[in-house]
């Protein structure tokens, strides 16, 4: 099946738009109607004496993919990890403001944080497989939470994961092999199939194609749109036309401040900040 | 497994990794009570002028006598005599293989070095005794079978690849830049090392020296085997004398019995003995942690 | 002479001079094993391995010292990897938030450079007394724990140092606690790593003397060890015994048993190479 549009084969379920279908679908994308998953209100954070973000306040939509996007060092990275607590691993790290997950403020006292990181999975730059083999790895989420009760639920599992992450066909006769062996897209959407084993009902993506060849990239943005009707992501990205080819809504960061969030083919197309505007543009960044 | 068990479990295996972790103050503070306590008792019978300043060691004889000098004085010689060979030799070779030798050789090089660096001091000791001896009696007439020369070369070499080894990584540390900026004016090797490489490393070459220093000090067995049992208030290598770390030795290998004053003495050398090491590590890592601030 | 050329002579001096010092260790090494190898090779036989000492020394044998070192070096292994490892766990994992860990971390390092007959003084002061263990197998394995527990802490830290925090980071997102990330995780990756340092901690612990004389290992002993509270005598102390004896046979003996030392050390540090080696990702 080809998109006439990107020209390209594309072997998935639902074709990714172009830039073009984007302005073309207006109101229908990115519906400002869609109940908020995660909520926060004017957050801060600093590393040590070092302020890295400066209130913050964005509502992130339900089953929608919200992008991040903004030049280096404007604390998309750091806003994500925010949302599920990888900061706290930062010696100094120090947060204000609130961040609530389904009204339940996610830095408040007596959060099992351990908990709130199986519900919000997180997928790194540079994939990061495990040095085990690839069952085991999809598997390990599943044995420390306690998820599957048997070798046989846990087996169906791991391949419902790698189905979900459309790496199932490709590996399904060598799950016992490490999963170094695979190439750099196959890890990351290993990755991602450890991630979705737990159940996670929000996916935070932080640049995951960003170190992968056009084609390992291209399928990683096809799973992104698959997975947006079941998960909420929050995907950062250096990659304009990927935020715009993927995501609803597009938040722009600007040194460590959120200079404006809408829905994605209003950025693009009729932003309202001139440093918006500017960096959409190309004019920086 | 509920969340609060495992929580509790988390706590719990913190505990028992902070007490493996606590455990070595507890060793510490061992160390320095079981010291203190003896040394103390050892005070009140003899007291600490006497033993810091006296001339004449002979706890073990019927005339007793408690001046530690001619222990210091045999320590401090065989350690002079280790250092007058570990030190040159040791910054020579670090100097050659950081500076001048090829890859190759360095590779060769380095793990042969720490062989001789992990070789027990017994066997040193035979060495010292039972080859070097002879050896240097053949040139130097007077020599006695214990004397201080000889284990004071051999402990020399063994001292070297600690002195080498620690000189090389200061060497090392000092910034590539410095060393192509003299080379640019056209400085040889040996300019730039002597005149731009070797000052700006010298706190760090300072401290491997100190702590070289610290372990000749501490270093038991190729004395004890080879320097012999004469404690001798003398600045004279060629005869025997006794050190801290040997005296200890042998009152341990003999049959004085615990809790006589004999038998603190080895405590009150041991105090002795700790202080001092204890007070040139501390002055070698400040100067270490210093050499590492210039060139973070 | 211009001083361009006399430049160049001194270079030469000293790249020669630094030659001459680097050799000098070199062949030092070459005639001390050229010298224990022929004084002691002609002695070793399995008789020899397999006899206790005695008072005429062709009798005399390595058999109680290396039954005695076998004991010991287990029981230090037992006593140092467990509470070392978990103190490198500790330093590395759990305690970078300064306080206690600075104090702690500087304790270590000084305690790597206290002479090891110190360790003896403790050992004697401490456990053979105050706690009463006697002059026995358990006294001196747990002095030698003791004196190898700094070499042991760097080493592990410097293996759990140089796992990858993405690694780390990856567990943690998928919901996984501390110790389950480090039990999981970085434990299996940083094992190597800390084997060879075990290795290399005992290797220093097989050669040492000065604390088990201090603790009141015998210098004669002519029987194996027969549990943890039995005397005992190990082989470096074995060749003391020897060396201080004038007659020429006992000095045979000490070379020989020499030898034996320094197999049993080539084995380990063998070992703990191989290990580097194989496990270098």
């Amino acid at each position: 099946m080809t998109n006439p549009n990107e020209g390209t084969t594309v072997t998935s379920k639902t074709a990714i738009p172009s830039l073009a279908d984007v302005a073309q679908q207006g109101t229908e994308r990115g519906s400002a109607d869609a109940p908020t998953k995660v909520d926060v209100t004017e957050l801060s954070f600093f590393y040590g004496q070092k302020q890295a973000l400066e209130q913050v306040t964005i509502a992130i939509p339900v089953n929608q993919v919200t992008a991040l996007i903004g030049p280096s060092g404007c604390g998309k990275s750091t806003f994500l990890r925010t949302l599920n607590r990888m900061n706290d691993i930062i010696p100094g790290a120090r947060v204000e403001g609130k961040v609530s997950i389904d009204g339940d403020d996610i830095y408040g006292f007596g959060t099992d944080v351990v908990e709130l990181r199986r519900r919000v999975g997180m997928v790194f730059q540079k994939s990061n497989p495990f040095p085990k083999s690839i069952y085991d790895n999809v598997a390990y989420g599943l044995r420390i939470n306690g998820m599957a009760e048997s070798h046989s639920e846990l087996d169906d599992r791991v391949e419902s994961s790698l189905k979900a992450a459309a790496l199932w066909e490709e590996v399904s006769d060598r799950l016992r092999e490490s999963a170094l062996a695979l190439s750099g897209g196959q890890q990351q959407r290993l990755c991602i199939a450890r991630a979705l084993a737990v159940q996670p009902e929000v996916l935070l993506m932080d640049e995951p194609a960003s170190a992968l060849d056009p084609i390992a990239t291209q399928r990683i943005e096809e799973l992104v749109y698959q997975l947006k009707s079941e998960y909420t992501i929050v995907i950062v990205t250096h990659n304009m036309q990927q935020a715009a080819r993927v995501s609803d809504r597009t938040a722009v960061f600007w040194l460590g401040k959120l200079v404006e969030y809408g829905r994605t083919s209003q950025i693009f197309t009729a932003p309202t900040e001139k440093l918006t505007e500017d960096y959409v543009t190309g004019r920086f960044g | 497994m509920t969340r609060s068990w495992r929580a509790r479990i988390e706590r719990l295996i913190e505990s028992v990794l902070f007490a493996c972790a606590a455990l070595s103050i507890v060793v510490t503070l061992g160390i320095i009570s079981v010291l203190a306590v003896e040394t103390l008792q050892f005070f009140r019978e003899v007291s600490p002028v006497d033993f810091l300043f006296g001339t004449v060691w002979t706890p073990l004889f019927f005339q007793k006598s408690f001046g530690v000098l001619p222990l210091v004085s045999g320590t401090l010689l065989v350690s002079v005599i280790a250092m007058s060979v570990a030190g040159p030799a040791g910054l020579l070779t670090a100097i050659y293989l950081s500076e001048y030798a090829p890859a190759r050789v360095r590779r060769v090089v380095k793990p042969i070095l720490e062989v001789l660096a992990g070789v027990p001091t017994v066997v040193y000791g035979y060495f010292a005794l039972l080859f070097v001896t002879p050896l240097l009696q053949q040139v130097i007439p007077g020599l006695s079978g214990f004397n201080a020369l000889s284990p004071g070369l051999v402990m020399g070499i063994m001292i070297l690849p600690m002195v080498s080894s620690l000189s090389e990584d200061a060497l090392r540390g000092v910034p590539g830049g410095l060393r192509e900026a003299a080379y640019a004016l056209g400085a040889t090797k040996m300019q730039t090392t002597l005149r731009v490489v070797l000052p700006a490393a010298l706190s760090g070459i300072s401290a491997a020296g100190i702590l070289a220093v610290s372990r000749a000090i501490g270093e038991t067995m190729i004395v004890t085997i080879a320097a012999g049992q004469q404690p001798r208030l003398t600045a004279n290598p060629l005869v025997s004398i006794e050190t801290m770390t040997a005296y200890i030795v042998q009152v341990s290998l003999g049959d004085t019995p615990t809790g006589t004053l004999a038998y603190r003495t080895i405590f009150a050398v041991g105090m002795l003995l700790f202080v001092s090491t204890f007070l040139l590590n501390l002055v070698s890592n400040w100067l270490r942690e210093r050499f590492r601030e210039e060139y973070a | 002479m211009t001083r361009r050329l006399r430049n160049q002579l001194l270079d030469h001096l000293l790249h020669g001079a630094g030659l001459g010092a680097t050799l000098l260790g070199l062949v030092v090494l070459g005639a001390l094993l050229f010298d224990i190898f022929s004084d002691g090779l002609g002695r070793i036989s399995w008789e020899f391995l397999t006899s206790f000492p005695s008072r005429r020394a062709e009798n005399a044998g390595v058999y109680a010292a290396l039954a005695g070192t076998v004991w010991v070096i287990s029981l230090t292994a037992l006593f140092a990897v467990p509470i070392g490892i978990g103190a490198a766990i500790y330093l590395e994992e759990y305690g970078k938030r300064g306080g206690w860990s600075r104090v702690i971390e500087i304790n270590i390092a000084n305690l790597a450079g206290v002479p090891s007959v110190i360790y003896g003084l403790l050992g004697l002061g401490l456990l053979v007394r105050t706690l009463a263990l006697g002059r026995s197998v358990i006294a001196g394995a747990a002095t030698l724990a003791l004196l190898v527990l700094p070499v042991v802490i760097l080493s592990s830290r410097e293996a759990l140092r140089a796992v990858s925090p993405s690694l780390r980071e990856a567990s943690y997102a998928l919901g996984a606690t501390k110790w389950q990330t480090i039990w999981y995780q970085v434990l299996p990756v940083a094992l190597p790593g800390m084997l060879t340092g075990m290795i290399l901690a005992l290797s220093r612990a097989i050669g040492e003397t000065a604390p088990l004389i201090t603790i009141g290992a015998l210098t004669y002993v002519p029987f194996a060890p027969d549990g943890l509270w039995s005397p005992f005598t190990v082989l470096p102390i074995q060749v003391f015994n020897w060396v201080s004896r004038p007659q020429e046979a006992f000095l045979e003996n000490a070379a020989a048993g020499i030898i034996v030392l320094l197999a049993l050390l080539l084995v380990m540090n063998g070992t703990a190479a191989w290990l580097r080696d194989r496990f270098q990702q």
